[in-house]
């Protein structure tokens, strides 16, 4: 892995009203890494990823995204990234075909480069058959997978996720998970929020949120080690213990 | 360009395939009209009257028989004084009051001419207004066959006057009145909720987060919406000239260019409501208590506002029905043009302006 950092955090903060869902927190994110954010419900996460992407603005704080800067090059940051929202983010009323148009379109992807990543991403998703059927007929883990394939259309250099596997069966989890590590080989850095502490052994580090601050950052192999436990989840257990 | 096209397209997609917006689009419009124009009829069978004689003469009485023998008339009762009219209209008794003047057969001989009030209940305008015709008719036949018989000759003049609807509304009134609700409808509530849908489900952030910018993206998902209004205008406007014979007196392109103007005020008030709201179910309630109340109440659509209480009269002037109103029905029927309906015009554009410029800022802020 490479030390260029391709994400910046310094100092940042966001406060609704007098309540601060994120509290002055830095890190910093290196290409081509699989990045872990964990915290329980309601510790920030999302807050945390929506100043990062730019539709959030900090109350205060820096943030540095592919070399721009997210509060004065916000245009350059889009094009750099993708994102997967916490809720599900495509179009139930329109086809799979139909919503991979639209997304290649806004993205300003040629006619030809759309019907040659749709034939890509439905055979690599084995949805051949399913390409005229409506979204909204899906079944959730296959909408997820469709998710993250069409937040990858442009070959953006960063990835945003946001609890992708939330809700779904574990099979689909691990085959997801192995999406995630075939977009990571090619060089693609993957920020991905979750609270499934299994997930977090598949990070190449991660950093543990709670209630807005970070608590730890570093690697599955050296937090365990520090905390002197066997997996993530009691990291998870033992930080929550030390906040309370 | 291309991506302005694709993402009208997918707008489409939603609406073709939601049945609620195909119906508000298309069935709501013709049902409206259809409904309006065809309650209003135009025969007239046996109607109830009741005459006030004042004058009681042989020349009233022979007037009152021929009324009477008429088959479109019932003479349901005789009154004997003004002061009764009120309340056999309140009664719903009759649809009309005659009433001869003092002295009939006298002015008629002195003066060549004596009067004939027609009062009429206008709560039902079309009929009111045949009501008044048939006695005219009446009266004139009357008049001629005596001034046949060589005697001198004289008039009888009728002056009518209309109860609870003195604007007389008719399908006339009603073709402006359905344009403008459908109008804001489409506009102004398929707009909003289409927006708040977007923020409801999740789908805004992630057109916030693509290179589409915040205007970009409104624009895109208002633009349907305008071409849609503008179909449906057409097909109000051709309804009511074709099907209920509403004349167009003035300037077609006029009456284009004032309805757009009014399609983008209500889709205007549309994106404002959608910075309001964050649920599609805000969005309608908004839209509707905010909106389609105060446009059906408020814009002398239904209500005539000569009628109303001075301060809803004042409250009226916010609303830009009433203008759009006002300019529509003077364009359709009094053939005007821009030089009489430019202070309205100047109207609706300020408050045009006024709401793209609020929802602009509010739109700023909900981003941050
Ligand atoms: N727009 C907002 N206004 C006020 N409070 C908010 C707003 N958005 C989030 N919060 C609060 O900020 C806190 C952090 O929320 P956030 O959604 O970032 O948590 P999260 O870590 O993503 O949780 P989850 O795992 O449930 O997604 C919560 O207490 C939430 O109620
Ligand atoms: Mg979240």
């Amino acid at each position: 892995m490479s030390q260029e950092k391709i994400i910046e955090v310094k100092n940042l903060s966001k406060k609704f009203g007098s309540f601060t869902a994120v509290d002055n927190i830095s890190f910093d994110v290196y290409k081509g890494e699989i990045f872990g954010f964990l915290g329980a419900n309601g510790a920030g996460k999302t807050t945390a990823m929506k100043m990062l992407i730019g539709i959030s603005r900090p109350t205060s704080g820096e943030v540095t995204v592919a070399g721009y800067d997210v509060k004065t090059a916000a245009e350059m940051v889009k094009k750099s990234i993708g994102y997967m929202s916490q809720r599900f983010s495509m179009y139930d009323d329109l086809t799979i075909k139909e919503n991979i148009t639209f997304f290649g379109g806004i993205y300003g992807l040629s006619r030809n480069k759309i019907k040659e990543k749709t034939a890509q991403l439905v055979s690599e998703l084995g949805l051949e058959d399913a390409v005229d059927k409506l979204v909204g007929d899906l079944p959730l883990g296959w909408k997820q997978k469709l998710s993250f394939s069409v937040a990858l259309l442009h070959e953006p250099k960063i990835v945003f996720l946001d609890e992708p596997t939330g809700g779904v069966d574990p099979i689909t989890r691990r085959q997801f998970w192995e999406m995630i590590y075939a977009e990571a080989h090619k060089g693609t850095t993957i920020f991905v929020t979750t609270h499934y502490m299994d997930e977090a052994e598949y990070c190449d580090r991660v950093s543990i949120m709670v209630e807005g601050h970070i608590e730890a950052l570093d690697t599955p192999k050296n937090l365990k080690q520090q905390f002197n436990v066997e997996s993530m989840n009691d990291v998870f257990l033992k930080l929550a213990r030390n906040v309370e | 360009m291309k991506r302005f096209i694709g993402f009208v397209t997918k707008e489409f997609y939603h609406i073709f395939r939601d049945k609620r917006s195909m119906f508000i689009l298309f069935g709501m419009p013709i049902a409206q009209i259809m409904l309006f124009g065809f309650a209003i009829t135009n025969e007239i069978n046996n109607v109830n009257i009741a005459i006030l004689d004042k004058s009681k003469d042989t020349k009233t009485q022979k007037i009152i028989n021929k009324i009477s023998a008429s088959k479109y008339f019932y003479i349901e009762q005789e009154i004997s004084s003004e002061y009764q009219i009120e309340s056999i209209f309140k009664k719903g008794k009759v649809k009309a009051v005659l009433v001869f003047e003092n002295h009939f057969v006298k002015n008629l001989q002195t003066q060549k001419q004596a009067k004939v009030q027609v009062i009429t209940d206008a709560t039902d305008p079309n009929i009111a207004n045949t009501i008044t015709n048939y006695v005219n008719a009446i009266l004139q036949n009357h008049t001629q066959e005596i001034n046949n018989t060589n005697q001198p000759a004289y008039q009888i003049q009728t002056q009518t006057q209309l109860y609870y609807n003195p604007e007389l509304k008719s399908v006339f009134t009603f073709v402006p009145g359905v344009m403008t609700v459908i109008l804001m409808l489409v506009s102004a509530m398929m707009t909003s909720i289409s927006i708040t849908r977007e923020k409801e489900l999740g789908t805004m952030e992630v057109l916030l987060v693509s290179p589409l910018n915040p205007l970009q993206v409104i624009l895109g998902k208002v633009f349907p919406y305008i071409f849609l209004s503008i179909i449906n205008a057409t097909v109000i406007v051709v309804l009511g000239v074709f099907v209920f014979g509403m004349p167009i007196e003035g300037s077609i392109l006029l009456l284009a260019f004032e309805s757009i103007l009014f399609i983008i005020t209500a889709l205007s008030l549309g994106i404002l409501i959608s910075t309001l709201s964050n649920s599609q179910q805000t969005a309608m309630m908004i839209s509707l208590m905010g909106l389609m109340l105060p446009v059906i109440i408020l814009s002398g659509f239904i209500f005539p506002l000569s009628s109303m209480p001075l301060p809803l009269q004042v409250i009226s002037n916010i609303i830009p029905a009433k203008w759009f109103i006002i300019i529509i029905k003077a364009i359709m029927l009094k053939g005007a043009s821009i030089e009489i309906i430019w202070k309205e015009t100047l109207i609706l554009i300020g408050m045009t302006l006024f709401f793209i410029v609020l929802s602009i800022k509010k739109y700023k802020i909900r981003l941050e």
